[in-house]
């Protein structure tokens, strides 16, 4: 079985992120990019479904710049097989990455797809589930634990009331949650092994997808800012400052 | 004036508060219908009637329907939205999983987590952990299907003189290879996290199971709902439905109190919209001072016992 993983280059977690003077869009120039989190799990996951014999390859591929490569390096020094990316400098909204991702599908025909439930740059959650129904296949989404055997997947998704289990028929679509694993460390021999594996680029707009419609973008601003508050220095006075606001 | 289908979420009994919170959302939109896709539903359909702004409820009474499967339920939805302008699902985990699936089969673009209603195809949205808005327009004729952010739009009331159920079949093929299995709920008789009015937290300072009980004992003499930071429900402290954040919930409440948080941009994007924000930290130079109303540096575990104390008499 092949394991396809979708991952993005978004910006790093940690970067305090800025909107451009225009308030046209976010600075990126001289801001670290990384592997959005969740996509990383999905790597690790993949990698642990073959290491434990139960796939045969892992695939990561990305749609982005050409500048993604770095990010599918990441991915192939963590073990994966070898990597596809889906080159385009234009912005690909979700419906529109389910379709393309949809063509590698038929392609490569994996009987597991793994995504990150979101990507921290535009937190649409959208991609997994859009792929699911293109395919026409089962999704378990947002998932903190799997368990795979005959050609069955037991997944366990984090859900606002606890803890869902659901079993699904492969092949599947599953988009992962921050608990599901912890991802492996890259080593330096990692990197060097890495730079050796097989990377496709396909121009975007060659693979022949019917173009949705995508959301016009009109604008970014700072969310409002909360105005600074008081400090108090007791729990008297902590409690007399709760009194004030009236919440007590 | 637009038709807006609004889906309900329930557990099979209870309609979720989140359905009326998005119902404020769908009323700027348009003129409102209901839907409730559920097996033996007939409580849940008689109060999504009463919610101000419903002018119809679609009841679609099927076993298939008993779980909420995305797979199962999206085809029904897709039918269903042919007849509307507008179709719209709070952005709880149930709302998340299911309509990119429905936007999908229609072949339209999503709007997640709407927090403003700018006009009938523009609308204001978070990204970037909250850090930024975007405001985004659904382009040409194309129908709607957004979800709106729960913690953005105040609940509207349920009493209103109940609008008339219909009990409609849909004609979907739906597959069978997807099985719900289980839940496992943590609930417990405190106040839910996203509908209660005061919130008491603990981060991965309260550094262990045992010690978070100082915060439900709190927060139990605050009639406040239990929430946590990922470090913590990382740690086993507690579990993942009281996280609180991009990642977990997002809520509103007039009082959050937080201790031993740092104040994350993951974790602060989840309590922005609270009316008041208490931060009790050691460190006096954690972020979550910057954000908070009303700040007290000192060790959570001498502050807490004093605070139940003090909020006792
Ligand atoms: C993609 C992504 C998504 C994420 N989503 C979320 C999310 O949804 N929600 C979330 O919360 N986080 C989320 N995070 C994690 C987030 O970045 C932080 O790591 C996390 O919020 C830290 O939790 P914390 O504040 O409890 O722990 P820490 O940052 O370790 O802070 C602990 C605090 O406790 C204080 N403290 C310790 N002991 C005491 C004491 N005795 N008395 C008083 N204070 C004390 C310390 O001074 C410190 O400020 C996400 C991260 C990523 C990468």
């Amino acid at each position: 079985m092949k394991v396809l993983v979708g991952i993005k280059r978004v910006i790093d977690y940690n970067v305090r992120v800025q909107i451009n003077r225009e308030g046209t869009d976010v600075v990126k120039e001289g801001v670290k990019m990384s592997i959005n989190p969740f996509d990383e799990i999905a790597v690790e996951a993949a990698l642990r479904i073959r290491e434990a014999g139960q796939a045969d390859e892992v695939i990561v591929a990305t749609i982005g710049p050409g500048a993604a490569q770095q990010q599918l390096r990441t991915a192939l020094a963590m073990g994966a097989d070898r990597a596809i990316l889906l080159e385009t400098d234009r912005e690909i909204q979700p419906l529109a990455a389910a379709r393309a991702l949809m063509k590698l599908v038929e392609k490569e025909q994996p009987g597991l797809v793994l995504l990150g439930k979101q990507a921290i740059d535009d937190d649409a959650n959208q991609v997994g589930q859009m792929l699911a129904a293109q395919w026409d296949r089962p999704q378990a989404t947002f998932i903190s634990g799997l368990d795979l055997s005959d050609g069955k997947l037991k997944a366990v998704r984090e859900v606002d009331a606890g803890l869902e289990t659901v079993e699904v028929s492969l092949p599947a679509v599953l988009t992962v949650d921050l608990r599901l694993n912890e991802p492996r460390f890259v080593k330096m021999p990692d990197i060097m092994k890495a730079k050796r594996k097989p990377l496709e680029t396909i121009a975007f707009d060659s693979i022949g997808i019917d173009m949705p419609p995508q959301l016009e973008n009109l604008g970014y601003e700072a969310p409002p800012k909360r105005s600074g508050g008081v400090r108090v220095d007791s729990v008297e006075a902590l409690v007399a400052a709760l009194n004030d606001k009236g919440v007590l | 004036m637009a038709t807006v289908l609004l889906l309900a979420e329930h557990d099979g009994e209870t309609l979720n508060v989140s359905t009326a919170r998005a119902m404020r959302c769908a009323m700027a939109l348009g003129e409102v219908d209901v839907v409730v896709l559920g097996a033996g539903t007939d409580g849940v359909a008689e109060q999504a009637s009463r919610l101000e702004g419903a002018r119809r409820v679609l009841h679609v009474d099927r076993p298939e329907n008993a779980h909420p499967v995305a797979a199962v339920m999206a085809p029904q939805l897709a039918s269903l939205a042919s007849e509307y302008d507008v179709l719209l699902a709070p952005s709880s985990t149930f709302g998340r999983d299911i309509l990119p699936r429905v936007a999908a089969l229609l072949g339209v673009p999503q709007i997640s987590d709407i927090m403003e209603v700018i006009d009938e195809r523009t609308f204001k949205r978070p990204i970037y952990a909250g850090n930024v808005i975007t405001t985004v327009r659904v382009p040409g004729d194309c129908k709607i299907i957004g979800t709106a952010r729960i913690a953005s739009f105040a609940a509207v009331a349920g009493a209103q003189a109940p609008a008339a159920v219909e009990s409609i079949q849909v004609e979907a093929d739906l597959p069978t290879d997807t099985v719900w299995i289980g839940l496992e709920a943590s609930g417990g008789d405190r106040p839910d996290l996203q509908s209660a009015n005061r919130v008491v937290a603990g981060g991965r300072g309260i550094g262990s199971k045992e010690n978070f009980d100082l915060i439900f004992r709190l927060a139990d003499r605050l009639g406040a709902a239990v929430g946590a930071s990922r470090a913590a429900v990382d740690a086993g402290y507690v579990p993942n439905d009281m996280q609180i954040g991009q990642t977990g919930k997002i809520i509103a409440p007039d009082l959050y109190i937080a201790f031993g948080i740092s104040g994350a941009i993951q974790h602060m994007t989840g309590i922005k919209d609270a009316g008041v924000i208490v931060a009790i930290n050691k460190d006096g130079e954690a972020p979550i001072f910057e954000a908070a109303d009303i700040g007290l540096v000192g060790d959570l575990f001498q502050i807490l016992p004093e605070l139940e104390k003090a909020l006792g008499d």
